[in-house]
């Protein structure tokens, strides 16, 4: 027998019990249906701010339309200042004391873990929006958790797709040192290397996140003299990185395959040293035409008076998927919450996508293409949206990989 | 290959120049204040900031624009430096020895905020120099014309810095200031106008240092944290007050960066500490550092005298511990998680307390000990299969072993070198968690370390927590007025005496090094059990600041201080986040007006009010200027 | 009685009645310069043997050579038949030698009767002791040294906010604490008011006589110095130039033309 508050009261005094009652009855059924999202506002506020405004852009849509099961949805922010036990501190404070029927959101990958963890001990729903780690889903994957974004490998492969084509044999790399920049660089290699056995790997840079040398770190790339090479920095990282590369000529005749950086909260910093014809996943948002699409895009620029960032469409889905799962499940009780969750279509700014039932990932998917400059501006060209679920591990592969099942 | 070495050590000098103005700055404003200036990195920030905001405004391509706009922001830097002088550290001089580093953390949040909302929250590539937009061609390779630039400026404002140290009375005044402190009263010169034009021109050289940053580098709002600790590093390397010393270390951590590219991809962070930490083993005092004249212990009051609780206070803590106890019967869930929380970071903030307060050994890395804790309860849990009992036997001994190996290095410094080698393990065994992936996941940590199930409710781990904490709480108190806790106080109060009644300072120092290590592995096992999980944040810089934090805002020179301290301050960061999106701001703001009204901390001002009211103001030891020798 | 003796005559001095303190051809260097040089002298129990000299004359550092502060180039130190040359100040007081500051040094955060009981219980070998509540250990050795000194009244009071005669008389107790067979005092009353001087070394030879302490002292104030000492050895530039008793050193021409200035300053034997 476990000891709680329960039995421990019932055998101490019935006075008490009654005092501590409110606490333990779950107000259930007329209120607003209530989603915890965890966030890292102050620490990663580029992303997270757009990603917020389109939140809140789908919210008031849908509340609009009545909200789901006959309720208002309302959502509770907390922001974890990029500390995964700080999100742990919210998951339990907004699951006993703001009665939140879910969970939400995660833009770290270890908070987003820490949270999928949470969420497995005390079986509430975790819908990850944007932690990128394959652990999420697979090594780590459980009941509980759910997640949005295309991960590492799906965006890893990509961009393998396309540097594959290249005539580039000798390969540099450059990643962040944490986990998303360790395993974005596994999955190239492992899958280039299937994909066109001969290339090879000169070069490996790992830069601590938020702290590159620039100069000192392309010097050590040139000094490889690759024909390509992958990029996987982002934010200041990258603008410092690109900003030196064009000084000291090092993308001159070089193919660079890059992670993210068509995102406009990572290209548009970049301004007119935009780098030219890397081959870039990311978001068009100007360009992209798909009624969809358009609908989402002038509603954001209407309401916020600011074009959507990749942040935007994240948390747009995010809460889309939510509201189209509560309507399926047609309840806020966990289990079936996440039955419903299994194999949910939902209708995203990029189209219609699914949270598949093998290993809770979405086949939500990305835009590649090449990086330019138009009108002072880096801008995607060429570009081709990339469906998600053509860009995972066949099911019995993804089985292996997910020891929860 | 001989042109790469060339190439690399050509941009490690680059790198050293900014890092240099800004550590200069930070080492002049230590010498003559000894205030050690967390806001440091933020003033760099804010120079970046305002100078893309006057470049973007005065045009760019215009060569006055763009230097006009460099020099006035380093200027309006320095006028910013003198405004939290004077309204803030002004008042905190006569605070206990790294009492001001609290404010200056406050100044750090509040400007985080205020940072992101008047710039927002998108990095801002700046311009780039007029006249210096290209690249010359240096054995082999182009090198930016802008790089060249800064290799020249770190000599220049040496240069500079010297003729000023040198040939003004300003300058002799500053010199003699950081060398002797009670010599420049005596000499009747005007302290504050002193203080704050060394404030000025400390600030004006990290305003400037990040100014010039902007044809390099993306401003963005993670350059102050990014900064400040290797300035830091850079300064203690360098030795405290040595600007030639600082320059000598920013160029010896510019070109280890850029050659440990090379050679460790991997480490380069962790590399500086490194360097940092064999630097203070072979020369205690830095590179050019001298061990300091007279008692180097800060300019604060002497310690004042340390009474055993008297009823009344013992009876307030009866009455908490009875209000923890008794609190599961009627608060609800997020209460119980809330308090679990802070009654952890009681015997965290307890333990720290113990070798800071007693000890007179501040540590800017007790985090390690806390994560070493966590990571050996995780450790056991996932690798030996441990249930949480064991476990939590077993994890404070990885702590205390740390203890005794990080202690014995310790121990042999004294005051903020001691602290930044603390810092500097610290680093060190956050790397190791973070970069031993296979052992320890890297950066997404350890997963699934919950309870057993008889402590899986919140209300029995709270029980758990509870007992354990309030235990090793005590034990820690019991000891500092059992005859080693007197010891060690003895040592601390004056090193000389004690080692001519036979105490031996250092031995009785590494105890307390090792016992509170050991505190804080308690504190540290039991919070990877309660969150489930432990990742190297925990043993990370902001961690060992928040017990910092908590132990000065409690009030260093009490045994109940650190506790309230946590509660205080946990208690209201948790809930200023879940209140604002702007909590930094109004906790950084909180933290300043506490700072400002309990110059002593919240326990040791309500105590020193009890005094006075009881009319025995003696007890309570007014300032006396410390006049003891040694240290 | 004290007597300067030879090295010769040191190594035959060893035997029941032996001084407390001998120290024999001492000698230490700063870069070249010898701060001590040659020196040889032995303190009996019970007895005052003052230290004076001009500033420089070697005072200090031969006084760090004896509380072991400081490591002998060469020479010798025996306390009471046992060779302490060369150890740690915390071992030499150990050995049982008692020791005053220049500059007081008491512990602030602690009363009166506390810096008592903090030598005691170190002199009691528990400082590593983590259990019992150290204000109630030895409390009536404490008072009882308090007594001795006159301080007893002011014993739960902070030693940060004593008067500096008091705090003086503090640290003599606290020197006392470990029943030292040799009392080092470096300018005992440096800081006093004439009066206050008068008195705390009344005190102490009374208490050095009682227990038949040897006590070696320095001090600039030459009425302290001739009221007090039961001899005198006089350095100047490292080397011992006279000894004797207070009116043999008065008169000494060598010591004269020292503290005078009148020429003939390369003394010695």
């Amino acid at each position: 027998m476990t000891i709680d508050r329960r039995n421990f009261l019932a055998g101490a005094s019935a006075g008490v019990t009654l005092i501590a009652a409110p606490s333990l009855v779950r107000a259930q059924g007329t209120g607003p249906i209530k989603v915890g999202e965890i966030n890292s506002y102050t620490a990663q506020p580029a992303f997270l701010k757009p990603y917020r405004q389109g939140w809140e852009l789908a919210l008031e849509q849908i509340n609009a339309a009545g909200g789901a099961l006959g309720r208002k949805i309302e959502t509770v922010f907390r922001d974890d200042g990029g500390k995964p036990e700080d999100a742990v501190r919210h998951a339990g404070d907004l699951i006993n004391a703001e009665k939140v029927d879910l969970l939400s959101g995660g833009f770290l990958s270890n908070v987003g873990l820490a949270i999928a963890d949470f969420a497995l001990q005390n079986k509430k729903l975790y819908v990850a929006s944007e932690p990128l780690s394959d652990a999420l889903v697979w090594a780590k994957g459980n009941r509980y958790t759910f997640r949005l974004r295309p991960s590492t490998y799906m965006q890893a492969a990509m961009l393998v797709e396309e540097a594959a084509k290249l005539p580039a044999k000798k390969w540099a790399v450059v990643a962040p040192n944490y986990e998303y920049g360790q395993s974005a660089v596994k999955w190239f290699k492992e899958l280039l290397k299937k994909a066109k056995p001969d290339v090879e790997f000169v070069a490996e840079q790992f830069p601590a996140l938020g702290r590159i040398d620039a100069g000192a770190t392309v010097q050590a790339l040139e000094a490889s003299k690759p024909d390509a090479i992958f990029n996987v920095t982002f934010g200041a990282d990258l603008s410092n990185f690109v900003r030196q590369g064009n000084t000291r000529g090092l993308f001159e005749g070089r193919v660079v395959a890059s992670m993210l950086t068509g995102e406009p909260e990572y290209l548009d910093p970049l301004g007119a040293e935009a780098p030219v014809g890397w081959i870039v996943t990311g978001y068009p948002q100007a360009e992209i035409k798909t009624p969809e699409h358009v609908k989402f895009r002038d509603a954001y620029m209407a309401k916020f008076s600011d074009y959507p960032r990749l942040g935007s469409v994240v948390g747009f889905d995010t809460m889309n998927s939510i509201a189209a799962a509560l309507t399926k499940a047609g309840s806020t009780d966990t289990e079936k919450l996440v039955d419903a969750l299994k194999g949910l279509e939902f209708p995203s700014a990029f189209g219609q996508a699914e949270y598949r039932a093998v290993d809770h990932q979405s086949t939500l998917g990305a835009y590649v293409g090449r990086t330019a400059v138009k009108d002072g501006k880096g801008v995607m060209v060429d570009w081709t949206y990339r469906d998600g679920a053509k860009y995972l591990p066949a099911d019995d592969v993804v089985k292996t990989l997910r020891p929860a099942g | 290959m001989f042109d790469l070495i060339l190439t690399q050590t050509l941009n490690g000098l680059a790198s050293a120049s900014s890092l240099f103005l800004v550590a200069s700055g930070l080492s002049i404003i230590f010498g003559v204040t000894r205030i050690v200036n967390f806001a440091h990195g933020s003033l760099y920030m804010l120079g970046a900031y305002i100078a893309w905001t006057l470049v973007s405004r005065f045009g760019p391509a215009d060569a006055l624009g763009f230097w006009g706009g460099v020099v006035l922001a380093a200027l309006l830097v320095g006028m910013i430096g003198v405004v939290i002088e004077v309204l803030i550290l002004r008042r905190i001089y006569q605070a206990p020895e790294l009492f001001q580093l609290l404010a200056t953390f406050g100044v750090v949040l509040m400007l985080q905020d205020l940072t992101l909302a008047t710039w927002g929250a998108e990095d801002k590539l700046g311009p780039r120099a007029p006249g210096f937009k290209s690249f010359v061609i240096l054995f082999g390779n182009r090198f930016p014309t802008y790089e060249l630039f800064l290799i020249a400026v770190g000599p220049l404002v040496l240069l500079v810095l010297w003729l000023l140290f040198q040939k003004t009375r300003w300058g002799t005044l500053v010199r003699a200031a950081t060398q002797d402190r009670e010599m420049v009263g005596a000499l009747g010169v005007n302290q504050r106008l002193l203080f704050t034009s060394v404030f000025f021109f400390g600030a004006m050289l990290a305003g400037l240092g990040g100014a010039l940053q902007l044809p390099r580098e993306a401003v963005n709002l993670h350059m102050d944290l990014a900064m400040i600790s290797e300035a830091f590093v850079v300064v203690v390397v360098g030795g405290l007050g040595s600007v030639t010393g600082a320059y000598l270390a920013a160029i010896l951590i510019g070109i280890l960066h850029a050659f440990g590219i090379l050679i460790f991809p991997k480490i380069t962070l962790v590399l500086v500490f490194l360097v940092m930490a064999v630097v203070l083993v072979v020369k205690p005092y830095g590179l050019m550092g001298k061990a300091p004249v007279g008692h180097a212990r800060g300019h604060g009051p002497a310690e004042p005298l340390l009474l055993p609780a008297d009823n009344l206070t013992k009876l307030a803590g009866l009455i908490g511990l009875a209000v923890l106890a008794l609190a599961p019967l009627v608060a609800p869930d997020h209460i119980l998680l809330t308090l679990t929380e802070l009654v952890i970071f009681a015997l965290f903030a307890a333990s720290l307390h113990f070798m800071m307060g007693p000890g007179g050994m501040a540590s800017f890395g007790h985090a390690a000990y806390f994560g070493l804790g966590a990571y050996g309860a995780a450790l056991a849990v996932k690798w030996l299969g441990a249930p949480m009992e064991p476990a939590l036997l077993f994890a404070p001994f990885l702590a205390g072993i740390a203890g005794v190996v990080f202690g014995w290095f310790c121990v042999r410094l004294s005051g903020v070198y001691l602290a930044m080698l603390t810092l500097a393990f610290a680093q060190i065994a956050w790397a190791t968690a973070f970069q031993w992936v296979e052992v320890t996941g890297g950066d997404n940590g350890i997963l699934g370390v919950w309870p057993s199930s008889w402590a899986a409710s919140k209300f029995a781990f709270y029980y758990l927590a509870l007992i354990i904490c309030a235990a090793s709480i005590l034990a820690l108190r019991l000891t500092i007025f059992s005859p080693l806790g007197y010891a060690l106080r003895a040592a601390r109060d004056n090193p000389l005496r004690s080692e001519a009644i036979g105490i031996d300072v250092m031995r009785i120092q590494w105890i307390a090094f090792i016992v509170a290590a050991f505190a804080a592995g308690i504190a540290g096992a039991l919070f990877a059990f309660f969150k489930g999980s432990v990742f190297p944040t925990y043993m990370a810089i902001p961690r060992s600041v928040d017990a910092l934090l908590m132990v000065l805002l409690g009030g260093v020179q009490t045994v109940s201080g650190p506790i309230v301290g946590a509660f205080a301050f946990a208690g209201l960061s948790e809930q200023l986040m879940k209140a604002t999106m702007y909590w930094r701001f109004v906790l950084g703001f909180s933290i300043v007006l506490l700072v400002i009204a309990f110059p002593r901390g919240l326990v040791g001002a309500s105590l020193l009010g009890l005094e006075r009211w009881r009319g025995r103001p003696e007890a309570a030891a007014k300032p006396v200027l410390a006049t003891e020798a040694g240290r | 009685m004290s007597v300067v003796m030879t090295p010769s005559q040191v190594a035959t001095a060893v035997d029941a009645s032996a001084p407390v303190l001998v120290v024999r051809d001492l000698q230490k260097s700063f870069g070249g310069v010898r701060a001590v040089d040659g020196v040889s002298f032995s303190v009996e129990a019970g007895t005052m043997l003052a230290l004076i000299g001009p500033n420089g004359a070697g005072k200090t550092t031969c006084f760090n050579m004896l509380n072991g502060q400081l490591k002998p180039d060469k020479g010798e130190v025996v306390l009471a038949g046992r060779p302490i040359t060369g150890i740690k100040p915390r071992a030499v007081w150990r050995m049982g030698v008692g020791r005053t500051f220049q500059i007081t040094a008491t512990f602030t955060s602690m009363t009166v009767r506390e810096n008592i009981q903090m030598a005691l219980i170190s002199h009691a070998g528990e400082i590593f002791s983590p259990f019992g509540r150290a204000r109630d250990k030895y409390r009536e050795a404490a008072d009882a040294l308090l007594g001795q000194v006159g301080m007893e009244s002011q014993a739960d009071r902070a030693c940060g906010v004593l008067a500096y005669g008091d705090l003086k008389r503090v640290e003599l107790a606290v020197a006392l604490a470990n029943q030292p067979k040799l009392l080092l005092m470096d300018e005992p009353t440096a800081g006093m008011a004439p009066r206050e001087r008068i008195e705390l070394m009344a005190l102490t030879a009374e208490i050095a006589a009682a227990k038949g302490i040897a006590v070696l002292f320095t001090e600039h104030d030459m009425d302290v110095v001739f009221t007090h000492s039961d001899s005198v050895i006089v350095l100047d530039r490292g080397r011992l130039i006279a000894h004797g008793t207070a009116e043999q050193v008065r008169h000494d021409p060598n010591v004269r033309a020292v503290y005078l200035g009148s020429g003939a300053t390369s003394g010695g034997h």
